[in-house]
Formats: C-alpha cells, structure tokens, sequence
C-alpha cells in the first residue's frame, strides 16, 4: 500500500488513477497518523516552494515524514514540486524544505541565446546516471516536464539521472530509500508505468 | 532530448467527439473514451477536450463524462467549456485534469488570476479564438466565434498573462478544420509578445505545418482533422505520429 501524500497543493486524481492502473495499492494520506503507519510514501505537488512546505506544516506532516523517511527507511518517492520539497530549500521562496536530500532549487538558467522557454514543459528524453531500481526496465524513458526550477544536489552521487533542456540538469534523485523525480510519472504513458511499478516494488 | 509538443485538440458535443470546420458544420467522428485509449496506444503527448455544447447551451462542464476520460487519460490533459466558476475548476483539477482551458470566461477578470492562484499558471490555459477581418486586422472572438471583442490578440494574450494564464491556446477561426496550414502570422505576432507558451491551433494538415508553426514561435501544435480524419474522402481514422517521426521533423 501505497500513501499518496494529500496536503491541498494538488490534487491527487491522476497519480490515484495510475497507480489503479498498474495494480498498486494507494490510500490518500493528510495525517500524521496516515505517515506514520506508511509503508510507501508519495509526496506529489505542484505550484510554489514556500505555499507546499507550508501546507505540509499546517497539516503537521513535515515532521512525521521525515520520522518516517529517516528512522523509519520507509521508500519515499518526491513527485515534481515534491522532489524540490525533499531539499533543504528554494530560490523561489524563503522556506526550509524537508533536507531529505542536501542541496537546494534554483530557477532554470539556459545560456542566453539558446532560445528555450520557461516554464520546461513537455516531454523530454533522462539520461541515467547511475544503476538504481526506478529506472529498471525503461530504455530510452521520456516523461512528461512542467517546471521552472529544479534541484541542485550537494552531493553528485545522489544523481540519478538528468535532462537537457537548453543545459543539463538533475531530473531524478536517489539516495538510499529516498527517490525524487522532476516531471510526472503518472501522466508519463507506459514509462511512467514502469517507474511507478518499479517504486511500488523497491 | 526535448521536442515540441503535438497536441490533438477534441471537440466535444453533447457526449460525442466532433470535428468543425471553420466553428461549423459539426461532424461526429466517435467516442471520447474510445479515442483516449487509442490515444493512449499511440503515447500522444498530450490531449486537450473543448466542449461546444457546455458552452453554447450554458450548461456547465460535463463531470460524469470528464471523470471517464481523466481515469483513462495517461497523458496531460486539458478541458475547456462551460467553466465560469472557481468551484468547477477546482472540481476539474480533482478530477485529474491538468489545466483548464478558459475562453468565453477569461472576460471575467477576475477567473484567470483566481484559478492561477489555486493551482498555479502552468495549469491554467486561455484559449484565444482569433480572426481576421476585412481589412487584415485580427480580433479576439468568444462565445465559439460569435462574439467580436474587437480587441487584438496580442494586446489580449499579454493581458491573459499578466493574470496568470500560463499557456496561450491560439486559434485561427478560419483556419478550423481547413488542414491547409496554419495561421502563421498570427502565431508569430501572438509568440513574440507573451513569455508563456504559445500552443497552435487550426489548420494543419501535416506534419510540415507542425514544423512551420513552431518555427513561427509556437511551443506546441495542436490539431483536430489531422488526427481523426484520414485520405481525402476524410474517413473517420484515428492516428498520431510516431515518436521517431516527429523527432526527424523538428531536428
């Protein structure tokens, strides 16, 4: 069983209606008794920095997810606003983030001149960089982006896999029971299905 | 390696998917949960659904319908018609649907930055029904076409995002279902002057147009009659490109 994280910033349709898909059970979760008997934990979001961790604070789930996460080495898989939450905080806003990862976000700078677009919307091809279970069974994995600031880990090995888009950045994490990914798995066709299926079985 | 987005763009019509041409002349082509599986095969990168009759006979949108197709859709997708409300956006986004496309609405103005504000721009869309007039001058219709705003789209479009729109729909109205290209012009003017992406819409008819338009500045297409029609007796076909193909237009 699978808690999908429920804190207000987004909603919980479409991760709820893949996982179904794929077979996995998930329950929503939007209290820290619901963290703390987790098992798995998916933490979605989108929108700000600051109004997520907040949301998070408010409901009381920050503290009881970061018990549950490093004492408890229960997987947690950071979706989109999600992964950015696991770091220590953002350029975009003045909040401390959960620190499951060290490092913070910063805004997504291309070069001058390269002519890209912020927000990074669409699909986009990850690049694997280094041998970890989510990536299992995907060759060549495209997922779908919508962001305009990603993760700058402090630590290099907690890469797991990157995306270019005007420049490289990271786009997967992984340390330990810790995972986080930038785009969205859950409205990623078969690979998102693959990676879902592969969380749900680490 | 990121690529421009294709995008179909459905319309829906009191349950049944149709096909316009130029907002007229409304053609049934099949079932919107059929066509999402179908869709769903051929890993489209995202789908939007326009609802005519929500919007023309003021109903609000369809839930019952839009709760299917969000359960079957495994890609982004947006709605558009009827929505007037904050509480039906919100409704829509706990749906699953991703971004809600606001047209007639977007008068209103407080809606755009309202629905911004619950679930951030990238899932808020106007969709902008463009048309030229006499004299070559472009103007913004609403209501599906039927009322003249008499404002430019490109003072418009700007306006849309500086309340929060974070992506422009932009639809040439008499290009609809035409599949002679798009309009180009208009896709330039309306992307040179927003930050946020320009989505095209109306008119193609291959995969070149595709092409033109993001050249012209669009970061997405989006089409109708290329993906359900086939050949020149227009049979109705779904189909969508392959990944491989479309990787070969843009690079």
């Amino acid at each position: 069983m699978i808690a999908v994280v429920s804190y207000g910033v987004c909603n919980l349709g479409s991760m709820l209606n893949m996982l179904r898909k794929i077979n996995v059970e998930a329950c929503e979760a939007s209290t820290p008794a619901a963290i703390e008997k987790a098992e798995k934990i998916v933490l979605p979001g989108i929108g700000a920095f600051d109004n997520g961790i907040k949301a998070l604070n408010a409901l009381g789930l920050a503290e009881p997810l970061r018990d549950r996460v490093v004492n408890g080495k229960v997987p947690i898989l950071g979706v989109c606003l999600g992964m950015q939450l696991l770091g220590t905080g953002s350029e975009e806003g003045v909040q401390a983030g959960l620190g499951l990862i060290q490092g913070g976000c910063v805004k997504l700078r291309p070069p001058e001149g390269v002519g890209v677009k912020i927000p990074h919307m669409g699909w986009n091809t990850v690049h694997p960089k280094k041998a970890g279970p989510l990536l299992e069974k995907l060759d060549a994995p495209r997922f779908y982006f919508v962001h305009s600031y990603h993760l700058l880990c402090k630590d290099p090995t907690d890469v797991l896999a990157t995306a270019h888009y005007g420049m490289d950045f990271t786009v997967m994490v992984q340390r330990g029971n810790i995972y986080g990914a930038q785009f969205h798995p859950e409205k990623s066709h078969r690979y998102g299905m693959t990676l879902l299926g592969n969380f749900a079985g680490v | 390696m990121h690529i421009a987005r294709i995008i179909p763009c459905l319309l829906l019509k009191n349950g049944g998917l149709v096909k316009t041409v130029r907002f007229k002349k409304d053609r049934y082509v099949g079932d919107p949960i059929n066509a999402v599986r179908i869709f769903n095969e051929k890993e489209v990168d995202e789908l939007v659904f326009l609802d005519t009759s929500a919007t023309s006979a003021g109903n609000g949108p369809n839930f019952r319908l839009l709760e299917d197709i969000a359960s079957e859709a495994f890609m982004p997708f947006g709605y558009g018609g009827g929505i007037t409300t904050l509480e039906q956006i919100r409704r829509l986004y706990s749906l699953g649907v991703e971004k809600i496309v606001i047209n007639t609405a977007a008068t209103n103005p407080g809606l755009v930055s309202d629905a911004a504000g619950l679930a951030g721009s990238s899932s808020v869309v106007v969709s902008i029904d463009a048309r030229r007039g006499l004299f070559g001058k472009y103007s913004v219709y609403v209501e599906g076409g039927r009322r003249d705003l008499k404002t430019d789209p490109v003072s418009y479009a700007r306006d849309m995002e500086k309340r929060g729109a974070g992506e422009i729909l932009l639809n040439a109205i008499d290009r609809d279902g035409v599949m002679e290209g798009y309009d180009l012009e208009l896709i330039r003017r309306v992307s040179e002057a927003v930050s946020v992406p320009v989505v095209a819409v109306g008119g193609a008819g291959s995969l070149k147009h595709f092409r033109e338009a993001v050249e012209h500045g669009a970061s997405a297409a989006a089409a109708g009659s290329m993906f359900v029609f086939h050949g020149k007796h227009k049979a109705v076909l779904i189909t969508y490109p392959k990944y491989d193909e479309m990787r070969k237009l843009f690079e």
